[in-house]
């Protein structure tokens, strides 16, 4: 049952060291007797998930002298505190971050950017897909006929202070011409600069070019 | 006026006077006179239907003779507070009225409408595709089940199934939003009564619930992954070791904080027969979610009329016995381990297949046949630019937010855009209900009950 589900090597792994021991006692639940609020005893954790949590002392059948030791001697504030200790004594999770940087997934939907071909001509083609689905209405754009005949756009803007960055440009755009990159330090001085024009987007796009393409190849399978 | 009110604390059992309105509730204790026409108040002008107002015979506070002629039947206003909206403990943007009589809250008056965004006329002017992003910003810590409940109420117009593997892509992701929500509920309930360390510690494991909310739809928390007709996208692979990884360590987090909160007797004081609700009450004051299993009731939307994949995975609804803030507490550390459940079980039943519903009339075609073929690329154009028509019909479609009860209620009229979109935010059931919640509390409780309604103001005032 579970290799049909998890094919992933690191899981097959995971499922010998965890859930092994899980799949014998495991039941299907059809039929099984349901507790009042409406779930069943058979599917709580495999037995060696994690340890229980140890009973508190009022769950306890205590006597009145034990409880009152823990009352008075304050041993669940010293638990607390132990917990704490615990903690000063493990990694830190946080990062220095101008230095370190947190993992990105290739999805990540960052500022915009206008791409080229390889050859140096721009991919946008003025279909304004990407500005009728904005929801933001945060996309402008003007075109008409270059000299050599080509349909092409003298104006995209892209207002940054309006856009939610919900990524529905990159999804609609025919020929992979505006994205989202990675890049997420884009702050500026000014709300002026937010206002993102065609020859900012291009340089960004000139800028990126690395990234995104390995973006959209590493998420290519998924779209 | 601080000194007068703390001398009606003092001089309490000296007044003798009838009580019209405010008797019925737990605030036998103080007496009130006949409230007058109007009050002027400087934070806000009142009816007369709830004013109270305290008289204090000056008598027995000076003799002095003089004094007396001066004060005599002096009326006193209960001292007021105003409380937010740039408080640290109101969650955000509220703004509460607080009537004080000494500490004890007589009567609280709480403004809505600081973060009101219009959302709702907003939609109305978006087709269905583009209105979805707007759901993620309306409560803004549980972002994918509030897109989940736009995303179902426009399937049931559509009358779309969604395929097996978005559904359970679905729960996986709304439990995992439920997770997230909770850690912000419970940590910043806890920082608010003055427990800062736990909320360290949750916010450690946000950051890695919001790492899978960026790997699966590239954004943190503003996701827009969930669509009708499916999810955005497929589960990047690897993903499910990584949150089954995630799960196994959970459980000890939890249990750490709750090593650090459940028992403490602080954090008990605190809590332990703060903001009762009676079970009455909460129905009556249409509470959902945990403001009403944490009355005894056990009512979860996911059990009784279960959405997506939740009749196909096995777990519990917690249930309080009191309706104090501590109940809630506990049932909120129980949703987690729940949650902890369906996501094993999501993970361990993941089905392989399509990921949204193979119509291009509804979801979009897959990028590269739409680069190949022209039938593909006319849908890819027409759902981007135009949308697609939703027929005729409303909807009032609800589901198990972890705040309570979201639901929208979505009239089309076959048109490509929203006629009325409705949003039935928990939060807002739950703010109502506060003057009655925190009547007869004290003020260092409004707090904690504010906390423990787990209040959300994009939701609130959407």
């Amino acid at each position: 049952m579970f290799n049909r589900f998890l094919a992933r090597s690191t899981s097959q792994i995971l499922q010998k060291r965890l859930i092994s021991s899980s799949i014998k006692s495991s039941k299907p639940f059809a039929g099984t007797a349901t507790l009042p609020t409406g779930g069943t005893l058979e599917s709580t954790w495999p037995s060696d998930f994690r340890q229980t949590r140890p009973k508190t002392w009022e769950e306890g059948s205590e006597s009145a002298l034990d409880k009152a030791t823990k009352f008075f001697l304050l041993a669940e504030m010293f638990r607390g505190m132990y917990i704490c200790l615990e903690m000063y004594f493990r990694a830190p999770y946080t990062i220095y971050y101008p230095y370190e940087k947190g993992p990105m997934s290739p999805r990540f939907r960052g500022e915009h950017a206008l791409r080229r071909y390889p050859s140096g001509e721009e991919r946008c083609i003025a279909c304004k897909l990407c500005e009728a689905i904005c929801p933001a209405q945060a996309i402008t754009i003007e075109a008409e006929e270059r000299a050599d005949g080509s349909r092409r756009t003298y104006k995209y803007d892209i207002d940054m202070t309006k856009c939610i960055y919900c990524g529905y440009c990159q999804e609609s755009c025919p020929v992979d011409a505006i994205v989202e990159t990675p890049n997420t330090e884009y702050t500026t001085q000014t709300r002026e600069e937010l206002l993102y024009n065609k020859e900012k987007l291009l340089e960004n796009g000139d800028k990126w070019e690395q990234e995104i393409q390995y973006c959209l190849d590493a998420d290519a399978p998924y779209r | 006026m601080l000194s007068f009110a703390r001398r009606s604390v003092l001089k309490r059992s000296t007044v003798a006077t009838t009580s019209r309105f405010l008797s019925g509730g737990q605030s036998t204790k103080y007496a009130f006179i006949n409230p007058p026409e109007s009050v002027d108040n400087s934070l806000g002008t009142y009816q007369s239907i709830n004013k109270t107002t305290i008289t204090e015979d000056f008598n027995t506070i000076n003799s002095d003779s003089e004094d007396l002629k001066k004060h005599q039947n002096t009326k006193i206003r209960h001292f007021t507070v105003n409380f937010g909206p740039q408080h640290p403990a109101a969650h955000g943007v509220l703004r509460l009225i607080l009537e004080l009589q000494g500490e004890e809250i007589v009567r609280s008056d709480p403004h809505v409408g600081l973060l009101h965004r219009g959302t709702e006329k907003l939609i109305e002017s978006k087709t269905y595709m583009q209105a979805l992003p707007y759901f993620d910003r309306m409560d803004y810590c549980s972002m994918m089940t509030n897109e989940l409940s736009f995303a179902l109420a426009t399937e049931k117009l559509l009358n779309v199934d969604v395929p097996l593997r978005a559904k359970y892509i679905r729960t996986l992701m709304g439990e995992i939003t439920r997770v997230l929500n909770h850690c912000m509920s419970i940590l910043s309930h806890a920082m608010d009564v003055g427990a800062l360390t736990p909320f360290l510690w949750g916010f450690e494991e946000r950051e890695k619930l919001m790492e899978f909310y960026e790997r699966v739809s590239g954004a943190r928390m503003h996701a827009a992954y969930v669509r009708p007709g499916g999810v955005s996208q497929d589960l990047p692979e690897g993903l499910l070791d990584d949150i089954y990884m995630w799960a196994t360590q959970f459980g000890d987090r939890l249990d750490e904080t709750e090593e650090l909160l459940t028992t403490n007797r602080i954090w008990k004081q605190r809590l332990v027969d703060v903001g009762v609700l009676t079970a009455e009450d909460a129905l009556n004051y249409g509470c959902t979610g945990v403001m009403l299993r944490g009355s005894g009731i056990p009512y979860d939307i996911r059990k009784s009329q279960p959405y997506d994949a939740y009749d196909l995975v096995d777990f519990d609804v917690p249930v309080g016995l009191n309706g104090d803030s501590y109940d809630r507490y506990l049932c909120r550390m129980a949703e987690f381990r729940q949650s902890l459940r369906i996501i094993e079980q999501c993970i361990n039943q993941m089905p392989a297949g399509p990921v949204k519903v193979e119509d291009w009339k509804v979801s979009p075609p897959p990028r590269d046949l739409m680069k190949e073929d022209m039938e593909a690329l006319i849908h890819h154009f027409l759902l981007f630019t135009k949308g697609y028509a939703v027929p005729q019909g409303d909807t009032y479609t609800a589901i198990e937010a972890p705040k309570g009860e979201l639901g929208v209620y979505l009239v089309s009229d076959g048109s490509e855009r929203p006629y009325r979109c409705h949003i039935r935010g928990p939060g807002f059931a739950h703010l109502s209900a506060f003057d009655h919640i925190a009547r007869g509390n004290y003020l260092a409780d409004c707090v904690a009950i504010i906390g423990t309604m787990d209040l959300v103001f994009g939701e609130v005032d959407r």
